[in-house]
């Protein structure tokens, strides 16, 4: 028997050999950002359309004209160095910043921003919308992109829109130029390059793609050809899902920066040394909406009683601490044409008054949402606000792709979701919030307006009126016109507008992280 | 333990009190082995709570209260609160009802369809054996969670369609051991006699063989119950069992996984009750084994 | 050993059983691909996109046929070792398994070999001091070992070891800082660092798997001890045993020369079961440890509607499975000379 006790001897020996302190910290000249990455599809900025490729593919490509992140209402040259829009506001000529080169070296022709918008409309992946909106199709493209000098190119639109809706359209990432002869060498069939550009790169910005492992890792390097170079030679975006484990990175140091730590984990390492929390307004608006195709929940009375049974404050305070504020109308703060009103708070006695006058009792609603914070936590919260006025809410939390499958179907009763603009234009929100010609189940939009069944013929022929309205001034007070309207009638309740926190290590200096995922910049990213 | 002690020692005069008489031997010899009475008195736990959730909860479980969020236990809640400021104590014992029905209706939906089918399959051999049992293997082939996560998927989560998903994988155990019992029983003297006297076959197969398998069947289930709590409890972690606001003890693990880190009873405190359930229930299948079924040594 | 005419029509069984339970493997997971209520093209084109780029995206992925053809082209790639593509990545899913598979292969290899080093002695110890309070000690530990929830533990291992007393690695296979000095090689972390002789990364890919590789170890090894204490048992109930020991051969003898080789053969099959089990007892192991192996491939793909890396990694561990389960089924066969088939 002795031999047995050896051999759990070893066996302990062997297990408290691995058992060492662990000191790792990042090393100098890569800045590791923890982040949950799972939602990348592809790179190719033909195709990129999720949080983390938008975030990856802006820093590795240039667009004719970019937003600045710390003034939205503003936009900067980017590739194009000046532009001029024509007489009738169809056509606008763009001269390209002279000596701008690809991480290939190449340097930036017309040709390029010419292939580039080609090839999204030949592509038509999931963002080609934002450039096919200009009446643009793989028939008249050659027309309406053309080169019209040796450093310029012009474009023309079809159709009657403000000038200032095609810039800010054109700013989106769908709008990124890429190195036309590097990505035709890795062209496969008449796929443009969009497999090989899904998992690398060919961009004049601040970096270039050294690596793409699903949900592993990112690996970015300086790009030496740019013009704007970046301060840290190294980015790694860390997969980490988890926000618990991203904390314990980045107060181990192991981590310098850590991007999804839940509110209860922010408030945990708010103070501690070495660590700053930086909070950043976003663009993305949170909702809750009734699909008005059944019968039970066709009710005005209905919907203003659900905006009054929310406790708003309590959620944004208490439960998700700062990570949402409230904000009721479709266009976020911070935006030129944003409305502020907040006329709705938690009133259960006003709630359950409106819904007596109306007759309406004993509703069960089954309301979708997508599995994880902040949506179950909002849900939740509702759950029970809603149950004190007599409205049962049953909560399917589901994986994302499941939600959104249904919600596209108009399977749904009520729905907890978000909406991100595509687009810095009041446009973009009016669209979704405030358009719906064409209501039959035929003919699906991605809009929450259709999406809810929301039937509005008048209004939406003001939201278009919005759109071709050139005066800007006039323009964005259309737009508050519109947002005060959704604000009293719609199906749906306009909950929070989400604000990013970002936790940083201290010798980190020089992030930029503007309203979307767009307008986050490492180029000036440096560590002390 | 007077009226066991009564009742063994007497002298049976019929059939039935010999029967009383066994069985109430049998619960001496269980509870004399000091580790399946642990396994009782926790399952029976189970059970009281369960039963009388409303009675020895202190709060609402549902109730909210944001200004209570995350509070550590205290003399106002016992176990402390969850980041929604509900009592967790109250949540705790409301989970024992969701917990005890997954277990019930798994067993109840597993056990008699792959028994039945084992039975059946070991009763006539040759093509039916093969078809049922090839079936059974190809069940068995699948790993059991992830299985059950797809079922889940495909159904929609939630907590009866959890206990379909588990169901599913859970039969085949109950198939192959039912097999095996027939099979050997198949032969023997009572069953030819049987089936001389033109008895017929679902005769022989549910009135002579099945009552012969039962106890290994209680046996086998009360094991397979820690399991299907661990599987249930896993489910209700990746947010595909029990739907909120229903207190489940997987799923409470999950909400309190964000905040393990500052308030670790959050988490900490249903995961002990998963392991005490499923202990119970190991404890007492095993001490059953023992006292139903002296062949086996495991 | 028995002579090979007894033994090729049941291994020729075995195959063709084999080869059954293999294609009802498909069907399921086909069947269930299928029925699966998120749609795969929304996964891959977006939400907002305009309905022409939904229907030539269904189009490519083959949806548009009918069910049948979809499935026996499913069958025909499989059995060319094509998986599909996954519709995140846009690369093979073979490929992509064969990149997470070594980071499970890994986790479950240690993970039983931790399960045999403690399961095996403290088994023997147990039948040896049967009915003794040492064996009811064992039998207890190995029946908490059946009874936790292993994810749990994991969630409170990371909380005291990791969080609180720094005692070992968090999550993930190796700390960032070592992440990128350490080249693939053999895909398996502790052999890759080991291969550049960098210790130090060695190690801290070693503080990293100790804690997951020790919960599944602990799983393995309370199924291990209980059944090497029911062979053991068995063994030593034998009139061969009785006689050994009243010749008076030590109880070191009766274990080593007479016992042990004994119960060899079923040891080694119940090791490769419990080995299949480790596969799969990965998947909640791995998501509470960001372990990024096969398990956390199969449900990260289950929850971004990627379905041909579900279908897969549920056909990958399947076979794994069965095979694992048919190769031990063989070797009993051959090497038992009890077994009569």
């Amino acid at each position: 028997m002795k031999r047995i006790g050896t051999l759990f001897g070893a066996a302990a020996l062997l297990l408290s050999a691995a058992a060492t302190p662990l000191l790792a910290k990042t090393p100098p000249g890569v800045l590791v950002v923890a982040k949950n990455i799972d939602d990348i599809v592809s790179l190719d900025p033909a195709q990129a359309y999720e949080f983390t490729s938008g975030e990856i593919v802006s820093n590795i490509y240039e667009r004719l004209v970019e937003y600045n992140p710390a003034k939205i209402d503003e936009l900067k040259p980017g590739l194009a160095a000046s532009w001029k829009v024509s007489e009738d506001g169809k056509s606008i000529a763009f001269t390209l910043r002279p000596g701008a080169k690809f991480a290939s070296g190449n340097p930036v022709r017309p040709e390029d921003v010419v292939f580039s918008f080609e090839r999204v409309i030949a592509l038509n992946k999931a963002p080609s919308f934002i450039l096919k909106q200009f009446g643009w199709t793989p028939t008249n493209f050659e027309q309406m992109v053309k080169k019209t000098g040796p450093n310029e190119v012009t474009i023309t639109i079809a159709g009657n829109f403000a000038p200032s809706f095609v810039l800010n359209a054109l700013g989106a990432r769908v709008g990124s130029v890429v190195d036309a002869e590097t990505v035709r060498k890795n062209m496969k069939d008449s796929d443009f390059g969009n497999a090989w550009l899904s998992r690398a790169s060919a961009g004049s910005g601040s970096y270039a793609l050294e690596t793409w492992r699903p949900n592993e890792t990112v690996v970015l390097k300086a790009n030496a050809n740019a013009d704007l170079k970046a301060k840290t030679p190294q980015i790694v975006f860390a997969h980490v899902a988890e926000g618990a484990t991203q904390r314990l990175m980045i107060e181990a140091g192991d981590a310098d920066i850590a991007r999804n730590l839940g509110p209860d984990q922010i408030a945990a390492v708010k103070g501690k040394a070495g660590i700053n929390v930086e909070t950043y307004p976003q663009a993305a608006l949170h909702f809750f909406s009734l699909n008005v195709k059944h019968e039970k929940l066709n009710k005005p009375a209905l919907w203003e009683a659900i905006r009054y049974l929310i406790d708003y404050e309590g959620i944004a305070t208490n439960l998700l601490k700062g990570q949402m504020k409230v904000h009721q109308t479709f266009w976020p703060e911070g935006f030129p044409g944003a409305v502020l009103d907040k006329p709705y708070s938690l009133d259960i006695e006003k709630a359950k008054g409106i819904l007596d006058k109306a007759g309406i009792k004993d509703l069960t609603i089954d309301v979708d949402m997508i599995a994880s914070a902040p949506f179950t936590d909002i849900g939740q919260s509702m759950q029970a606000t809603f149950a004190k006025a007599g409205i049962k809410l049953n909560l399917t939390p589901g994986a994302s792709s499941q939600v959104i499958t249904k919600y596209r179907a108009r399977q749904h009763e009520g729905m907890i979701l978000y909406w991100g603009p595509d687009f810095m234009d009041p446009h973009s929100n009016a669209k979704a919030f405030a358009y719906n010609l064409d209501n039959a189940d035929g003919s699906p939009q991605s809009t929450t307006t259709w999406r809810n069944s929301w039937h509005i013929p008048e209004m939406s022929r003001r939201t278009m009126a919005a759109l071709v309205e050139r005066d800007g001034a006039k323009r964005l007070e259309m737009y508050r016109q519109l947002q005060k309207e959704v604000l009293k009638e719609s199906p749906w309740a306009m909950t929070f507008q989400a604000q990013a926190q970002v936790v940083i290590r201290d010798n980190v200096k020089g992030f930029v992280h503007g309203a979307t995922n767009d307008l986050i910049v490492y180029r000036d990213v440096e560590k002390k | 333990m007077g009226i066991l002690l009564d009742i063994t020692t007497r002298v049976p005069n019929s059939r039935a009190e010999a029967r009383l008489i066994q069985g109430a031997m049998r619960l001496r010899r269980l509870l004399a082995n000091p580790s399946s009475a642990i396994g009782l008195v926790l399952v029976l736990a189970l059970v009281f709570v369960a039963i009388f959730a409303p009675l020895i909860a202190t709060h609402d479980p549902n109730a909210q209260d944001f200004a209570m969020r995350l509070k550590p236990p205290s003399a106002a809640h016992w176990l402390g609160t969850d980041q929604f400021g509900r009592d967790l104590y109250s949540r705790l014992v409301h989970g024992a009802r969701p917990t005890l029905m997954v277990v019930l209706l798994v067993i109840v939906m597993a056990a008699p369809f792959g028994f039945v089918l084992g039975l059946i399959a070991g009763y006539f051999g040759g093509i039916v054996e093969a078809v049922l049992m090839r079936l059974t293997d190809i069940v068995m082939a699948f790993p059991r969670l992830v299985l059950a996560l797809a079922l889940v998927a495909v159904m929609k989560p939630g907590l009866i369609n959890a206990v379909i998903a588990i169901a599913i994988t859970a039969w085949p155990p109950y198939a192959r051991l039912a097999r095996a019992e027939a099979l050997s029983l198949r032969k023997a003297d009572f069953v030819e006699a049987a089936r001389g006297l033109g008895m017929s076959w679902r005769g022989i197969v549910f009135g002579q063989i099945m009552p012969l398998c039962l106890a290994s069947v209680a046996i086998r289930a009360t094991l397979d119950m820690a399991g299907i709590i661990l599987t249930a409890a896993g489910l209700g972690f990746l947010g595909l069992g029990a739907q909120p606001p229903l207190a489940e003890w997987g799923a409470m693990i999950a909400q309190g996984r964000d905040q393990a880190f500052d308030a670790w009873w959050v988490a900490a405190v249903p995961g002990l009750a998963i392991l005490a359930v499923s202990l119970g229930f190991n404890l007492l299948g095993d001490g059953l084994r023992d006292v139903l079924d002296p062949k086996h040594h495991d | 050993m028995k002579s090979l005419a007894r033994i090729l029509p049941f291994l020729a069984r075995t195959l063709a059983g084999l080869a059954l339970t293999l294609a009802g493997l498909l069907l399921i997971t086909f069947i269930i691909g299928r029925v699966m209520p998120i749609d795969p093209v929304v996964a891959i084109v977006g939400d907002k996109a305009s309905a022409e780029t939904y229907a030539a995206a269904r189009e490519k992925l083959g949806l548009d046929q009918p069910m049948p053809v979809q499935f026996l082209r499913y069958i025909g790639g499989v059995v060319k070792g094509d998986l599909g593509t996954s519709s995140v990545s846009n690369r093979p899913v073979i490929e992509e398994i064969g990149r997470v598979f070594p980071a499970t292969i890994e986790l479950a290899t240690l993970g039983i070999l931790i399960g045999i080093a403690f399961g095996i002695p403290l088994g023997i110890y147990a039948a040896f001091k049967q009915n003794r309070w040492q064996d009811h000690l064992v039998r207890f530990v190995a029946l908490f070992g059946y009874s936790m929830p292993v994810f749990w533990l994991g969630l409170i291992g990371l909380l005291v070891l990791y969080a609180g007393l720094g005692w070992v690695g968090g999550p993930g296979r190796i700390s960032v800082a070592y992440r990128y000095s350490v080249p693939v090689w053999s895909g398996f972390m502790l052999i890759d660092t080991l291969r550049v002789g960098n210790l130090d990364a060695f190690r801290n890919a070693l503080s990293h798997i100790i804690l997951p590789a020790s919960l599944i170890g602990y799983y393995a090894m309370a199924y291990l001890a209980r059944m090497t204490r029911a062979f053991m048992i068995e063994e030593l109930g034998k009139e061969y045993i009785t006689a050994a020991r009243i010749k008076g051969a030590s109880e070191a003898r009766v274990l080593w020369k007479h016992a042990l080789p004994n119960i060899l053969v079923p040891l080694v099959t119940i090791i490769a079961l419990s080995y299949g089990l480790l596969l799969e007892g990965t998947v909640l192991i791995e998501t509470v440890f960001s372990w990024p192996g096969l398990g956390l491939y199969i449900t990260n793909g289950l929850f971004a509607a990627d379905m041909p890396a579900v279908l897969g990694g549920t056909f990958i561990v399947g076979l794994c499975f069965v095979l694992l389960n048919k190769s031990s089924e063989i070797a009993y066969a051959f090497l038992d000379p009890r077994t009569e088939r």
